[in-house]
């Protein structure tokens, strides 16, 4: 049994189902990728991990025990953490505060965890007393993740982190993504770039209009004809 | 010699009746302004009841002053009135928690439009102004007790051998002071405090603050009671500088809502600067320049009328125009706030 494991989800937000029994799992120490077309319900499938939207079917089960009736708060609280794509800092506070917000649930010292979260990020060092808002689309990212990191979760799941960056950034934000793999934290991607994406996977899933059309690994995927033609571009 | 000496008499006139009135009736707004900011930039609503929980505040501070006026305790040179504050404080956020779990709650749950809290604030308006009404009764009240002043225009003319005399009340100096520990006090708390950041945070982005494990209840629950706090140490002070009648707080109401918008909505240090801004534009239009020029220019260029640039009565038109230019020019306010 996975670490977190989304079987079977069906649902949406009101209206028509957008998961039409799709189902997700993640280990720890493992990066798996969710790509696929626009609308496939990529960004949604995660969401329903996180208990953003009301299930009809499927469970999610977090460290073997089901976790379906948590809030999303409870979740969190339970070690999971959740970048989303837009709105993801605080702008109007610095990037030192953003960190510490995102450490808001932890009692103990954090600051051995900022110190983790410069080694990983320098550039946010030298930023620490800058708003979060006034930084550059890359910078932005990365005070998003580290502040998600700040909770030390078991769980980190990215809603396309690399939306609107520069390549140059992406690929650092992917290293960046490897060096959180190494700490035995289980992540998990939704990416428009799935190439690249799958380049550094351990899973992924292909999904098409609400169902798992092909999961292996992210070599296999990509070197899957089938896959390349219809999702990859060729 | 006798330039220096206009001159000087020039400038204490302004002193005496634009600048100290405009400092105190300045930091009174900023106090109210950043109750009404407060509320936005967390309930995301525009508090239309905020000058008539002020008008509850005060209301109990001066019943609680009587009484202990009656029972001979004083504070000496102060007014008694500050020693009835912490009632006042402790009944308004009762009234303000109630209101929210009674009336703002059931809407909050419901996800409902800002539009709809902000009538549902006009309901809690007419509610808590028939309250005040009901008990005190809509008459002027006065309670202030203590010294009158901190500095006589008398004992000025005395000691500096002026013609013009400069009269700082006491009530002036003890709205100053006060505002300025308050504001530093709620700078500390929003900036350094746990509970401060989680605010901040959830004013700036609430589905990013709920998702790092910021607990909604308790936010609103510690904005209301700060409101409260504000609102009654505001509305006391003005009560003290002119007197207490429930409907000048209502009335209150646009001046410190143009100022909340003025320096910016949901900005706390831009409700500090609306505040002066709007309170130093009403006092300045509304002054009779005359005595002024007449010290500062030469007899035969004397001005004829008052060189007052709008009566009195219009004070609060200089509120609005200033609303409508800002909301013309730069919705968004003197310091960026968000928009309405």
């Amino acid at each position: 049994m996975s670490f977190l494991n989304g079987e079977n989800m069906v649902g949406g937000y009101g209206g028509a189902d957008i998961l039409k029994g799709c189902s997700i799992d993640v280990n720890e120490g493992e990066i798996a990728v969710i790509v696929g077309p626009n609308g496939a319900g990529k960004s949604t499938a995660m969401r329903a991990l996180l208990g953003m939207l009301e299930m009809k079917e499927g469970m999610v089960s977090f460290r073997g025990r089901d976790i379906s009736k948590l809030s999303p708060q409870d979740r969190i609280a339970e070690g999971i953490a959740f970048v989303p794509q837009t709105s993801n800092v605080f702008t109007s506070m610095t990037v030192f505060e953003n960190l510490e917000m995102g450490a808001f649930l932890r009692d103990d010292d954090i600051s051995e965890t900022i110190e983790q979260i410069y080694q990983l990020f320098p550039i946010l060092a030298d930023k620490k007393d800058q708003l979060a808002g006034e930084l550059s689309g890359g910078q932005r990212q990365q005070v998003a993740v580290a502040r998600a990191l700040m909770s030390q979760p078991a769980v980190l799941m990215l809603d396309e982190p690399t939306a609107g960056v520069s390549p140059i950034v992406m690929d650092e934000l992917f290293d960046r993504i490897l060096e959180v793999r190494q700490t035995g934290v289980a992540v998990l991607m939704v990416e428009q770039n799935a190439r690249q994406a799958l380049d550094i996977a351990d899973r992924g899933f292909v999904l098409v209009i609400g169902e798992n059309r092909h999961t292996d690994s992210g070599a296999a995927l990509l070197a899957d004809p089938e896959v390349r033609r219809s999702f990859l571009g060729g | 010699m006798e330039a220096v000496t206009d001159l000087v008499n020039a400038v204490v006139l302004l002193l005496n009746f634009v600048i100290v009135p405009g400092l105190s009736y300045g930091s009174q707004l900023a106090l109210g302004a950043l109750g009404i900011t407060l509320v936005f930039g967390i309930l995301r609503f525009a508090n239309f009841a905020h000058g008539d929980t002020m008008a509850f505040g005060t209301m109990i501070t001066v019943l609680v002053t009587w009484w202990l006026q009656s029972k001979g305790i004083s504070l000496g040179p102060l007014p008694t009135a500050l020693l009835a504050l912490p009632a006042g404080i402790l009944l308004t956020i009762a009234l303000v928690v109630i209101t929210d779990r009674s009336v703002y709650r059931y809407y909050r749950h419901a996800k409902a439009v800002p539009v709809t809290f902000m009538i549902a604030s006009m309901g809690v308006m007419f509610m808590s102004n028939g309250i005040v009404r009901f008990v005190i009764g809509p008459n002027d009240q006065r309670f202030l007790d203590g010294e009158r002043f901190i500095v006589s225009a008398r004992e000025f003319k005395a000691a500096t051998g002026l013609s013009e005399g400069l009269s700082i009340k006491l009530s002036q100096g003890l709205t100053i002071v006060i505002a300025i520990i308050l504001v530093a006090l709620l700078f500390w708390f929003l900036h350094k405090t746990r509970t401060g950041k989680a605010m901040r945070a959830y004013s700036d982005n609430e589905d990013l603050a709920l998702l790092s494990g910021v607990d909604p209840d308790r936010i609103v629950l510690v904005t209301w009671i700060i409101t409260a706090i504000l609102a009654t140490i505001a509305g006391t002070l003005y009560g003290l500088d002119k007197s207490f009648k429930p409907f000048t707080y209502l009335q209150l109401l646009l001046p410190m809502f143009a100022a909340a918008i003025v320096g910016g909505i949901g900005n706390p240090i831009g409700a500090i600067v609306g505040g002066y801004v709007i309170a130093f534009s009403e006092v300045m239009v509304t002054y009779a320049y005359k005595k002024v020029f007449v010290y500062l220019l030469p007899q035969s260029l004397e001005p004829e009328g008052l060189l007052q640039l709008l009566s009195t009565d219009y004070k609060f038109a200089v509120s609005f125009v200033i609303l409508v230019l800002v909301l013309l020019v730069r919705p968004t306010g003197i310091l960026r706030g968000k928009l309405l």
